[in-house]
């Protein structure tokens, strides 16, 4: 065990927190290096639940990514942990979208998994983060501008229409508001990343710039070590001069390079990280070999926002799925295999009439994975692959436009086409459903007054 | 020396999503010497990449030179965001394959 885990805590204040999974629920845990996180006297267990990786669809459904078993898994757990050891459990962005249903669902595992293990009576809080289309309305109409982020543009009431669910992504303080009021366990709806693990760091007097890093740092749990091993426990701690991180796999380290590499993971710039409340700037911080397994970080700094505003997430269902498969081998059909997508294209239309319904060709073997920014898109592989997606307003246009896209490829007429039997060959003779086709409408900010106007709070018992 | 692909002298070529409207490139060094080398060759400059993946300057939201990580990063945007039909790299996770061929002149260290 390194230096750092061994050593009792120094006589200047410090926080520890084990982090065992960066994103709770969407693949399990690893048991071994949170039990080693778990012996280390960590002050809380901390891990967020969130993405927007897994696309809009779950936000839109209001449905999870991942099996309910994984999520009580992992959370079984952590919840174990925490009541053994007597210290809080953190959750952030419940069930992959922290909406109020995901919210609900972790509430009511933990409540399940209390009194399956006859688990002393604990304080269980929760926040939601969803803001209603309607509020939001208001608020527009009232002159408010919902900013767009990322290069969009603000807001209209065109596209909040197009939106089934928003969720706001809080910051520290619906956390603070629930360990103020003594919670043991908070499953919070959707906030940010960092959010989790600076709350309680700020909660107890450390600084903002060093709490916030501290987060940005240990919250996807070993994707901050080396080499790459996902779902492995890591342990925070923060000092008033410092934040140090520690890998708890023995085949893990932190290192300066993967530390660093980790500070700019999934983020279009490495030197600044937002949430509501303000920035840190990571452009002066120093990295340091603390010992072989951890690094220590000092030099971040806090930037208030002069606004207070509030990132928004949103989805709107486009219309229900179906999907169909099919290749190519033929070398001159695959040539041309752009005018055979529009010949199925072209029957659809004078099947079905000119809109109302899309599809999608992906042509796997030439450029599906980056379309037009396929460098190779001129020299497609000696077979490839069409998968076809038809999305429509109900399910029967759907799979009917889907079968006219994937079955008319078979029909297309190429003027020197030698195989005269079929221009494509067949996976399956039919379409599939799949889940309706959502896209991510928002993606923007909202001013506030009040950091917690979104995020109502609970607090309520469970065990026994 | 003869050229050699990046992907021989890079320790990581990756990308990810960076938020729904975002994908980000990372290519990291194991040695400050091959990260200055290929940092200098211009074979990832901004317009390096443009030409890779045929886009405007336009395209590209961030380009950043990152030491502490021995990093050269940068951020493209999406044409419609992520997850929407069509789109088959919903994390954007395989969208670095074109940087692992580019070629880089020299040799790192002996370079110099």
């Amino acid at each position: 065990m390194p230096v750092s885990i061994q050593q009792r805590r120094s006589a200047e204040p410090s926080l520890r927190i084990v982090c065992p999974n960066g994103h709770l629920g969407f693949a399990p845990i690893k048991p071994g290096s949170f039990a080693i996180g778990c012996a280390a006297e960590p002050d809380l267990i901390c891990a967020d639940s969130g993405s927007c990786d897994v696309g809009p669809g779950p936000l839109g459904a209001d449905v999870s990514s991942s099996p309910r078993r994984w999520q009580v898994q992992d959370l079984e757990t952590m919840l174990l942990a925490s009541r053994r050891l007597g210290v809080p459990m953190i959750i952030g962005s419940a069930g992959d979208t922290g909406s109020n249903s995901r919210v609900d669902l972790f509430v009511g595992i933990i409540r399940d998994l209390a009194a399956k293990h006859r688990l002393p009576k604990f304080r269980l809080g929760h926040f939601y983060s969803e803001i209603a289309k309607d509020e939001l309305s208001r608020r527009m109409q009232t002159g408010e501008t919902v900013a767009g982020l990322d290069g969009r543009a603000a807001l209209d009431l065109v596209t909040l229409d197009a939106t089934d669910r928003i969720v706001a992504v809080a910051g520290i303080h619906p956390y603070i508001k629930l360990l103020d009021a003594g919670a043991d366990v908070i499953i919070g709806g959707r906030s940010s990343d960092c959010a989790i693990f600076a709350a309680p760091a700020i909660r107890r007097g450390f600084p903002p710039a060093l709490a916030y890093f501290y987060g940005k740092i240990l919250e996807c749990a070993s994707f901050c070590a080396e080499p790459y091993a996902a779902k492995e426990s890591v342990l925070g701690e923060i000092t008033m001069d410092d934040v140090k991180v520690t890998a708890l796999l023995p085949e893990q380290r932190c290192t300066i390079a993967s530390v660093a590499g980790h500070a700019m993971y999934e983020r279009a710039n490495p030197f600044y990280e937002y949430f509501l409340g303000g920035h840190i700037d990571m452009r002066d911080c120093r990295y340091e070999q603390y010992d072989e397994r951890t690094v220590r970080i000092t030099g971040p700094r806090y930037v208030p926002a002069t606004e207070l505003r509030v990132k928004l997430e949103g989805s709107g269902k486009i219309g229900e799925r179906f999907v169909g498969v099919v290749g190519v081998r033929d070398p001159y059909t695959i040539a041309h295999i752009d005018e055979v997508i529009a010949w199925a294209r072209r029957q659809a239309e004078e099947q079905l009439g000119p809109s109302g319904w899309e599809l999608h060709f992906t042509v796997y073997g030439r450029n599906a994975i980056l379309g037009e920014l396929e460098p190779l898109k001129a020299s497609p592989a000696h077979e490839i692959a069409i998968v076809v997606q038809a999305v429509a307003p109900t399910r029967q246009l759907a799979e009917e436009a889907c079968m006219i896209g994937t079955r008319q490829m078979f029909y297309a007429r190429l003027p020197a086409v030698k195989g005269t039997a079929g221009g494509i060959a067949f996976l399956l003779d039919e379409v599939m459903p799949a889940s309706p086709a959502h896209r991510w409408t928002i993606n923007h900010t909202l001013r506030l007054d009040d950091p917690l106007e979104l995020f109502p709070t609970f607090l309520t018992e469970a065990g026994v | 020396m003869a050229s050699r692909p990046l992907s021989e002298i890079a320790k990581t070529i990756r990308s990810k999503n960076a938020g729904v409207d975002h994908i980000t490139f990372d290519v990291i060094f194991a040695g400050r010497a091959d990260y200055d080398h290929v940092r200098r060759s211009g074979v990832l400059s901004r317009a390096a990449v443009c030409r890779i993946f045929g886009i405007d300057d336009g395209r590209i939201t961030d380009y950043v030179e990152f030491a502490p990580a021995l990093a050269i990063k940068f951020t493209i945007r999406r044409t419609s965001p992520s997850g929407s039909p069509g789109d088959a790299d919903i994390f954007g996770s395989q969208h670095y394959g074109p940087l692992l061929g580019i070629k880089v002149p020299g040799e790192g260290p002996d370079d110099r």
